[in-house]
């Protein structure tokens, strides 16, 4: 069984998560021997595209002359195309806004079952069944695709990322749609340059409410500085203005999955823990040792958030001065 | 311009989730049932945008897909200012299934602007908006944190990663709407909830339509291990276990 894994790019770089997805992509296809071809659109060079073989594509197919800003029937139809030339019956993509928006059109368009946010390979590939998180992270659902293709959108930091070496041919691919039948009109983009992406990061330093004001933030920062991380907040903080609203993460905010998520001053409220339950490792400060917060920790300080933070920051210091 | 919000029932966002003993399908007894979070921020929107006559926004209609259980839910969205309720009486089988049930409705109406939620806080899916614009054959955009009018001219501020994009497509399109729609979702006043009693809410039939998933079984997640609790005053010892058991510094 073969799979075809869509890898968008970010100015024309690919990232942990195109690694990620590869590595998915490549388990998925190895469960009955298939091959793994890897899409690109727009404008991506031959270096960056065959580095896309060492995860596990067998192939890259590149559509290059397509604009950068998102037209989701256009991509739909280019994804569909390129569906029919690899002979895949799996198709993958991250569950990310991008994901979001093109793999139910492309359901429909390929009449293949969607299961998103997948969190693990299939159990089984005849007939197609597969885990996902439902009740935001709550429960698991096992689905059962029922269409011969399937198509699976990968929860961000849910798979290992495997280097396997090797490397990808890439084949020029023209999908036989016309580029300027986009409908989608671009009038301006605002971006944060240079800013480590809350979703991308390792490490995310987080405050809630306990953090008592905005200009408490200085700890914060200066910790998630020291440990290469972003930063982020309960909703209310972000509410507040304490914040900005990107770095607002639960139920209805960014939904994140790094490797340690420290949480100061944050109740632990179900909604906001949808949000960081897969962290792989979460750390709560709270002056209540009751907080529901320490339910969902693996490690917890009973403690004034204020004075943790300066301690705790001289203490990574010194630890990675070692 | 009329604008279809399509609204999923959902139980409330606390709801302590359990299952049937074959663990099959989800327990609902005692779930309070709530306009999904996102829908009601999108139903929101409408309001605002229809207020604004100069936007000539003549109706806002609602739309759900379910059983007879689904229409206090629906009546609460004619109490926060919808116009009318449609409910198609089908039980909502996978995501294909409601989209083409939500597509032959707003096929029948001339809607300008269909909005749904980015995801349904219970199945989290994420697929009906995307499949109905689909079906449709009509432009969509997703991820939207804002949607201004201007006449007939929708602009929509969608968000990107680490940005955002002011976008314009064509009506009719589906607007796929997350947080920041809407401020805050608006609550149905007692005057709201008297008049909605006489408002429209008309039953549809389904019609045919494929399914294409299926939810064989449900698990909850294994129980973690107890919090590791560290005295305040031995930050040192965080570090430490932080370094040496979990190895993520
Ligand atoms: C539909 C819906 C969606 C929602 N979506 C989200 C969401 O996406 N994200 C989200 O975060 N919330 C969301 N909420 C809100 C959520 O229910 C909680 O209200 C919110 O998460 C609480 O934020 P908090 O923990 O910062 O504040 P609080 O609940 O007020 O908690 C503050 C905590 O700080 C502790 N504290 C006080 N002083 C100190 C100190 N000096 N040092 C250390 N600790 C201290 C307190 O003991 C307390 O536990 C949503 C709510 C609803 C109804
Ligand atoms: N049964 C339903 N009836 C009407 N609209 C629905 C239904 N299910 C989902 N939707 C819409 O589709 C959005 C995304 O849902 P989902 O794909 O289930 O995550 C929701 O926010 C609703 O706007």
């Amino acid at each position: 069984m073969s799979v075809l894994v869509y890898n968008e790019n970010w100015d024309g770089k690919f990232k942990k998560l195109s690694y990620e997805l590869v590595s998915y992509a490549k388990a998925v296809a190895g469960m009955t021997g298939g091959t793994v071809t890897a899409l690109s659109i727009g404008n991506v060079d031959q270096d960056e595209l065959s580095s896309l073989g060492a995860y596990g594509a067998n192939s890259v197919l590149s559509v290059a002359g397509v604009s950068e800003g998102l037209d989701n029937q256009l991509y739909t139809q280019i994804i569909a195309a390129a569906m029919e030339k690899s002979g895949a019956k799996v198709l993958v993509l991250a569950n990310n806004n991008t994901g979001k928006a093109i793999a139910p059109r492309l359901s429909v368009k390929l009449k293949a079952g969607l299961a998103s946010g997948v969190t693990a390979v299939p159990e089984s590939v005849d007939p197609l069944v597969v885990s996902k998180k439902v009740f935001s992270g709550k429960a698991y659902g096992k689905v059962k695709v029922l269409s011969g293709s399937a198509i699976l959108t990968l929860a961000q930091n849910s798979y290992e990322i495997n280097e396997t070496g090797g490397s990808a041919a890439v084949e020029a691919f023209e999908p036989g749609v016309d580029a300027s039948s986009a409908l989608t009109t671009i009038k301006d983009v605002q971006k944060q340059e240079g800013k480590l992406l809350l979703t991308d990061a390792d490490v995310v330093i987080s405050g809630g409410r306990g953090m008592k004001s905005g200009d408490n933030w200085a700890p914060i920062e200066e910790l998630a500085a020291v440990l290469e991380g972003a930063t982020a907040c309960s909703r209310p903080v972000s509410d507040e203005g304490w914040r900005p609203h990107e770095e607002h993460t639960g139920q209805t905010g960014k939904i994140i999955a790094p490797n340690l998520y420290m949480a100061f001053g944050i109740s632990g409220a179900i909604q906001h823990l949808a949000g960081v339950n897969s962290s792989k490792c979460i750390v709560a400060v709270n002056t209540d040792k009751d907080a529901p917060i320490f339910e969902s920790a693996d490690y917890g300080i009973v403690g004034d958030a204020l004075k943790v933070l300066p301690e705790l920051i001289s203490e990574i210091k010194a630890a990675k001065a070692q | 311009m009329r604008i279809l919000v399509c609204i999923s029932n959902v139980p409330d966002t606390t709801t302590k989730v359990k299952f049937s003993a074959d663990n099959t399908s989800f327990d609902d007894g005692g779930v309070q049932w709530i306009i999904n979070p996102w829908d009601e921020l999108a139903l929101t929107r409408a309001m605002e945008l229809k207020e604004d006559t100069s936007n000539g926004v003549s109706r806002v209609t609602v739309v759900s897909v379910g059983p007879a259980s689904v229409e206090p839910t629906l009546r609460k969205a004619l109490a926060i200012g919808a116009d009318d309720a449609i409910r198609v009486d089908g039980e909502a089988g996978d995501a294909h299934y409601v989209a083409a049930q939500l597509a032959s409705v707003a096929g029948s109406g001339d809607f300008g602007v269909i909005l749904c939620g980015i995801e349904s806080s219970d199945y989290n899916g994420s697929a009906v908006g995307g499949m109905l614009s689909e079906i449709l054959d009509v432009p969509s955009v997703s991820a939207i944190s804002g949607l201004t009018m201007n006449g007939e001219e929708v602009t929509i501020t969608r968000d990107i990663d680490g940005g955002k994009e002011e976008v314009s497509v064509p009506a009719p399109f589906v607007g796929v709407v997350q947080k920041g729609i809407a401020k805050e979702p608006r609550i149905a006043a007692m005057r709201g909830i008297m008049m909605a009693r006489k408002k429209p809410l008309q039953v549809v039939p389904a019609v045919d339509a494929e399914t294409l998933t299926e939810t064989q079984e449900f698990a909850m997640p294994e129980p973690k291990a107890p919090c590791k609790m560290v005295e305040a005053d031995n930050v040192k010892e965080l570090v430490g276990l932080l370094q040496n058991e979990a190895k993520v510094l």
